[in-house]
C-alpha cells in the first residue's frame, strides 16, 4: 500500500502501535473472557435448549423438538391431539407490552416537567435534586417495591387513613391488581425517565427558547415546537430506558401482582421453577429478547448514542 | 418586583415545578414511610404506636440475618474486587487508543449484561451452571453466584471508569513523557492517580449493584446461600413483623451511603 | 553569536498524513533548517502553517515520514521523547492538578532518577529564577494563568535540557501580562544559554524577541533570518504580506547587475530595486515598499504620483491611502511631527518619495 519506504523513525511509530494494539487487547481480555463465557455463553444455551425437550424434574432431555415454540401458540388437544390455538401466553405478553407502553407514557408525562423543572433551576440547586433522583434510582428495588407493598394493602397505610378519616369503612383492594403492578412500575422506573431527559434538557441551549419568545411565541407554542424537539433524544433515552426494562420486569409484578397477573418475567422464572419446562421459558425469553432487540433497532436508527443505565 | 420576575423568567413552564415536587414525593413516600415504621415501637407493622429501636435490636439478634448479611458481604466484595479489575484494564484498553480490529464488538460484550432484561440473563446463568453441575459435576457452590454477580458488575464499573479516562487531558501524558517518563512511569505516576475519582465511583457502583441484586441471585442461588435481599423476600412470605421494616431500612441506607458517597467524588472531580 | 555550533538540524523533514480513501496531506513538507545554539528562534506562521507539526517533530510527540532531525549531530527521530535531552512548555501548559508547584517542578528529575537532594536544591534554584518561592507547596490549580505559565517555564527548565520548545506559551495571556513575560523570556534564555524554539503566529512577538525567525506557510519554511533580514528583505510575497503591512507594485526588469536592477513600473515611473545577491532578476517582478519608507510630497516631486483617497490618523503617525495612476493602493505611513504639517486634502493629487535603497524585488 505504501508507495515509498517508511523512513525510520515512521518504522519505530509503526512498531509502536503494533505493540500498543497488542497490549490493548490483552488488557481487554480479562473482562471479555468473564463476560463471554458467563454471560454470552449462557444466553446461547438457552437458545439452544429452547429446541430440546423438557426434563420432569427440570433440566432438559438433549433431542431436538420445537415443541417450545408451538406451546407458545398453541395447545395440543390431548383427546384427538391436533393443535389449538392457546392465547395464554399470548395475553402474558400482551399485557406486558401494555403495562410497559402505559408505564413509559404516565413516566414521560411526570418526567418531562421534573426534568425540564430540574435543568432551568440554579447550576448549585441542580446538583442536589440530581442527587434526590439518583438515590431512588440506584436503591434496592426489592426493598423499594415492599414499601410500596406495606402501603397499599388492606391493613396498610393509605386504607388505614382512609378508614381512620371515615371516608370509607371496608379496606379498598389495591395490593395484587393491575393497578397496583402498574404503580409499582412507575415507581420503579421513574427515575430511568427523568436522568436522560435532564441530561439532555441541561444541554439545551436556552438561547433559542428566548428567541422564540422573541418572536411572539406563547410559553405552550415555545414547549411544543422548541422545547420538545431540541429534547428528543433525551425523550427516546429515557423512553426506551424504562420500556425495555418495564416489559421484562420481574420484580414489581411478583410482589404487588401476587401470581393473579403475571408478566413475561414472571412466566418465564415460573416455567424454570415449579413450571419445570425449561425449553418453554427458554423459548419465551427469547420472544422477549427479540421484542427488546427490536425496540433496540428502532433506537439505534434515532442515533442517540449507546444505551447506558447510570 | 418578584410578580415580573415571574413574568419574565423565560425558562419557567406553568405547573412544572409542581409536577417535579410531586415526583419527588412518590418516589420518596414509600421509603420514607418504611423508615419511619422501622422505629415503630409497637408490634404491627403499619401502625405506629409510637418510637423505639426495639425492632432493629430484635434484627440484629435475628440469626438468619447474620447470616444473610455474611452471605452478601462476602459475594458483593468479591464480586466487586473482581469486576473493578477487570473493568479498569479493559478501560485501558478500549479508551484512547487506536480502534483495533474487534474493538466495537468488544464493548458490545462488556456492556452486553445492559442491555439483556435481568430475568433473561437469571435463566440463562441458572442454565449454565446446571449444566456445568451435570456434566462435570463441577459446582462452585456460592462461586457460582459471586461469577454472576462478577458478570453484571463489570459494566457498571467500566462506564464511570471509561469516562473520567476519556475526559483527562491527553497532553498531561505528553507532558511527562516529554520529561523522562517511561510509559509505565507515566501510567503509575499520572494517569493512574488521575483515574483514581472513576476508580472509585465505578467500586461504589459496582458494590451497589451486587449488594442488592434480586433476580439473578434468586434463580441461582442454592440452599444455605441466602443473600439479604433474598431474606427479605423470604421473610415477606411469612407473617410479618415490623423488624422487616429495620433490615430493609438498613439496606437503604447502606445504598444511600454508597451512592452519595460516589455521587460526590464523581462531582469534586469537576472542580 | 560568536560560537556558530548547530544545536538542531532539520534535514529534509516531511509529515504526511494519509487517511484511507483521501489525499495525503503534507502538514510538514521537505523543511529543512539549523538552529544554533544558545539561539533564540522562533517558528512563525498562521496556524495550519505547520509550526507546531515541526515543533512535536523535535519534541518526540510526532515521527516525521521522511527526512532527518538531528541533536548535535545526533539523529534523534527514532527516540521517543523520554529518551531526548528537549523539553517542552505546552500551549495549555499541561501541569499536573494533583502535584503541588515544587512537585511538577522537580518531576523531570525525579524521573531521571537524581537523588533527593539535588532535587531540592535544583526546585529551589527554578523557583527563585521564575520567582514562584511563595507558591511551592500550593496546587496548581489555586495559581493564576500566569503563574502556571512561569511554573511550565521553571518545569520545563530544571532538568538543564538542551534545547527547550515553547509552543505559543503567552496565547493564553492578556496583552500586559504577555508583554511582561515576553521580557521575561528572553532574559530567562540569554542567563541560561540554553537553545530556545518558540513557535508563535504574533509578528510583533517575532519581532521583538528573536534571534532569528524561521516563516513558515503551508509546510514549508519560506524564510529565515534575523528580525530586520525578515522585515527589510523580505524575500517572498508571503513574507512581506504577512509581516507588518506592504505595498505591492508590478513591473518589468529594464536592467539588472549584481543585486540591483532598474524596474520599470506599472504605474509609470522607473525605479532602482534590490534584491538578493547572485538573484538575477528579470522580466515580471513585484516590488515591495514598506510604508514607512516613503513619504507623502508635492506632485511634481515624488517618484510616484496619485490621489490622495483617505488620511487615518493614529496619534504617533498617520496612514495616507493613495491611489495611483494604475489603479494601484499605496499606503504612506508618516510620523507626525508635533506642530505645523503640511497638510495634503482629500482628493488632491500628491507625490510619493521613496526614501534610497529600500524597495526590494520579491523572488516570487
Amino acid at each position: 500500500m505504501m508507495d515509498a519506504p517508511l523512513s525510520p523513525a515512521a518504522q519505530v511509530a509503526a512498531e509502536n502501535d503494533k505493540a500498543v494494539s497488542r497490549r490493548s487487547r490483552l488488557l481487554s481480555l480479562p473482562a471479555l473472557f468473564i463476560v463471554f463465557v458467563f454471560g454470552v455463553l449462557p444466553l446461547v444455551l438457552i437458545c439452544i435448549y429452547s429446541f430440546l425437550k423438557p426434563y420432569q424434574n427440570g433440566g432438559v432431555v438433549w433431542q431436538f423438538s420445537t415443541d417450545a415454540y408451538l406451546n407458545f401458540l398453541f395447545q395440543r388437544d390431548i383427546f384427538d391431539d391436533t393443535l389449538q390455538f392457546a392465547p395464554d401466553f399470548l395475553i402474558i405478553y400482551g399485557r406486558s407490552i401494555w403495562y410497559a407502553l402505559f408505564t413509559t407514557v404516565v413516566c414521560l408525562l411526570l418526567g418531562f416537567p421534573t426534568a425540564y423543572f430540574m435543568a432551568t433551576r440554579p447550576p448549585e440547586q441542580r446538583n442536589w435534586w440530581v442527587l434526590l433522583i439518583t438515590i431512588p434510582f440506584w436503591s434496592n428495588l426489592l426493598v423499594r417495591t415492599v414499601a410500596i407493598m406495606f402501603i397499599i394493602r388492606d391493613e396498610g397505610l393509605i386504607n388505614d387513613m382512609l378508614i381512620y378519616f371515615h371516608v370509607i369503612d371496608k379496606p379498598i383492594t389495591m395490593l395484587y391488581t393491575d393497578f397496583a403492578i402498574i404503580l409499582g412500575l412507575l415507581y420503579s422506573f421513574l427515575p430511568f425517565m427523568v436522568l436522560p431527559l435532564y441530561s439532555s434538557l441541561e444541554k439545551m441551549d436556552f438561547r433559542l427558547v428566548e428567541a422564540g419568545y422573541d418572536l411572539y411565541a406563547s410559553r405552550w407554542q415555545v414547549l411544543r415546537r422548541i422545547i420538545i424537539p431540541l429534547a428528543k433524544p433525551g425523550i427516546v433515552a429515557g423512553s426506551l430506558l424504562v420500556f425495555i426494562p418495564a416489559l421484562g420486569a420481574y420484580v414489581p409484578p411478583l410482589i404487588l401482582g401476587g401470581g393473579r397477573h403475571l408478566m413475561i418475567g414472571d412466566l418465564i422464572a415460573q416455567q424454570f421453577g415449579s413450571g419445570r419446562n425449561w425449553p418453554l421459558g427458554s423459548a419465551q425469553a427469547l420472544i422477549l429478547m427479540a421484542a427488546v432487540l427490536v425496540a433496540l433497532y428502532f433506537y439505534s436508527r434515532n442515533e442517540a448514542g449507546p444505551v447506558k443505565h447510570g | 418586583m418578584a410578580d415580573l420576575s415571574k413574568t419574565m423568567d423565560l425558562k419557567r413552564q406553568a405547573g412544572f415545578g409542581t409536577i417535579a415536587v410531586i415526583c419527588l414525593i412518590i418516589l420518596y413516600a414509600p421509603i420514607i414511610v418504611l423508615m419511619l415504621f422501622s422505629f415503630n415501637s409497637g408490634s404491627q407493622i403499619t401502625k405506629f404506636e409510637g418510637l423505639g429501636l426495639s425492632w432493629y435490636a430484635s434484627a440484629f439478634q435475628n440469626q438468619e440475618f447474620y447470616s444473610a448479611t455474611k452471605n452478601t458481604l462476602i459475594i458483593s466484595f468479591t464480586a466487586t474486587i473482581f469486576s473493578t479489575i477487570a473493568a479498569v484494564l479493559a478501560a485501558i484498553g478500549t479508551t484512547r487508543v487506536k480502534p483495533w480490529p474487534g474493538m466495537s464488538w468488544a464493548f458490545m460484550i462488556i456492556n452486553l449484561p445492559l442491555m439483556v432484561p435481568e430475568i433473561i440473563t437469571a435463566v440463562a446463568t441458572l442454565s449454565f451452571f446446571a449444566l456445568i453441575a451435570g456434566a462435570f459435576g463441577l459446582n462452585f457452590g456460592i462461586g457460582n453466584i459471586i461469577i454472576a454477580h462478577t458478570v453484571f458488575c463489570i459494566p457498571f464499573a467500566y462506564m464511570p471508569i471509561k469516562a473520567r479516562l476519556e475526559d483527562m487531558d491527553l497532553t498531561l501524558e505528553n507532558a511527562a513523557s516529554d520529561l523522562y517518563a517511561t510509559p509505565w512511569q507515566a501510567f503509575k505516576r499520572i494517569t493512574l492517580p488521575l483515574l483514581m475519582p472513576g476508580i472509585a465511583s465505578g467500586t461504589a457502583l459496582a458494590f451497589i449493584v451486587s449488594f442488592d441484586d434480586f433476580t439473578i441471585t434468586q434463580l441461582v442461588a442454592g440452599p444455605g446461600q441466602t443473600t439479604l435481599p433474598l431474606f427479605i423476600w423470604n421473610q415477606i412470605r411469612k407473617p410479618m413483623t415490623p423488624e422487616i421494616n429495620a433490615i430493609s431500612t438498613i439496606l437503604l441506607m447502606v445504598s444511600i451511603l454508597f451512592i452519595s458517597v460516589s455521587f460526590l467524588i464523581a462531582r469534586s472531580r469537576k472542580t | 553569536m560568536s560560537n556558530s555550533k548547530v544545536a538542531i538540524d532539520v534535514r529534509g523533514a516531511s509529515r504526511v498524513f494519509k487517511a484511507p480513501g483521501q489525499e495525503p496531506v503534507a502538514a510538514l513538507d521537505n523543511v529543512s533548517v539549523s538552529i544554533k545554539e544558545n539561539e533564540f528562534f522562533t517558528l512563525l506562521g498562521p496556524s495550519g502553517c505547520g509550526k507546531t507539526t515541526l515543533l512535536r517533530l523535535i519534541a518526540g510527540f510526532d515521527f516525521p515520514t521522511d527526512g532527518q532531525i538531528m541533536l548535535y549531530g545526533e539523529d534523534i527521530a527514532v527516540l521517543p521523547p523520554y529518551k531526548r535531552p528537549v523539553n517542552t512548555v505546552f500551549q495549555s501548559y499541561a501541569l499536573f492538578p494533583h502535584m503541588t508547584v515544587a512537585q511538577n517542578i522537580g518531576f523531570g528529575l525525579e524521573m531521571q532518577g537524581k537523588p533527593k537532594a539535588e532535587i531540592d536544591a535544583r526546585v529551589a534554584e527554578m523557583l527563585k529564577l521564575v520567582r514562584m518561592e511563595p507558591m511551592k507547596d500550593r496546587k496548581t490549580s489555586q495559581i493564576s494563568g500566569g503563574q502556571q505559565q512561569r511554573v511550565a517555564l521553571a518545569r520545563a527548565l530544571a532538568p538543564k535540557p538542551k534545547v527547550l520548545l515553547l509552543d505559543e506559551p503567552l496565547s493564553a495571556l492578556d496583552y500586559k501580562l504577555r508583554k511582561d513575560m515576553q521580557i521575561e523570556l528572553k532574559r530567562l534564555q540569554t542567563e541560561t544559554g540554553i537553545t530556545f524554539i518558540f513557535v508563535t503566529h504574533d509578528q510583533e512577538e517575532a519581532l521583538t524577541m528573536s534571534d532569528r525567525i524561521a516563516v513558515m506557510s503551508k509546510g514549508k519554511i519560506l524564510q529565515v533570518g534575523s528580525p530586520h533580514d525578515i522585515y527589510d528583505r523580505p524575500a517572498v510575497r508571503f513574507v512581506a504580506d504577512f509581516i507588518g503591512e506592504t505595498n505591492f507594485l508590478s513591473g518589468a526588469v529594464k536592467s539588472s547587475a549584481k543585486g540591483n536592477s532598474k524596474v520599470k513600473l506599472e504605474c509609470g515611473p522607473e525605479i532602482a530595486a534590490s534584491s538578493d545577491d547572485g538573484v538575477k532578476s528579470q522580466g515580471n517582478v513585484t516590488v515591495v515598499i514598506r510604508p514607512e519608507h516613503s513619504n507623502l510630497c508635492a506632485a511634481k516631486q515624488g517618484q510616484l504620483k496619485g490621489v490622495l483617497e483617505n488620511a487615518v490618523y493614529f496619534g504617533t503617525d498617520t496612514h495616507y491611502h493613495v491611489k495611483l495612476e494604475d489603479g494601484t493602493h499605496f499606503m504612506v505611513r508618516q510620523q507626525n511631527e508635533g506642530g505645523a504639517q503640511k497638510a495634503f486634502a482629500i482628493g488632491a493629487l500628491v507625490g510619493i518619495a521613496i526614501d534610497e535603497g529600500t524597495a526590494r524585488i520579491l523572488r516570487d
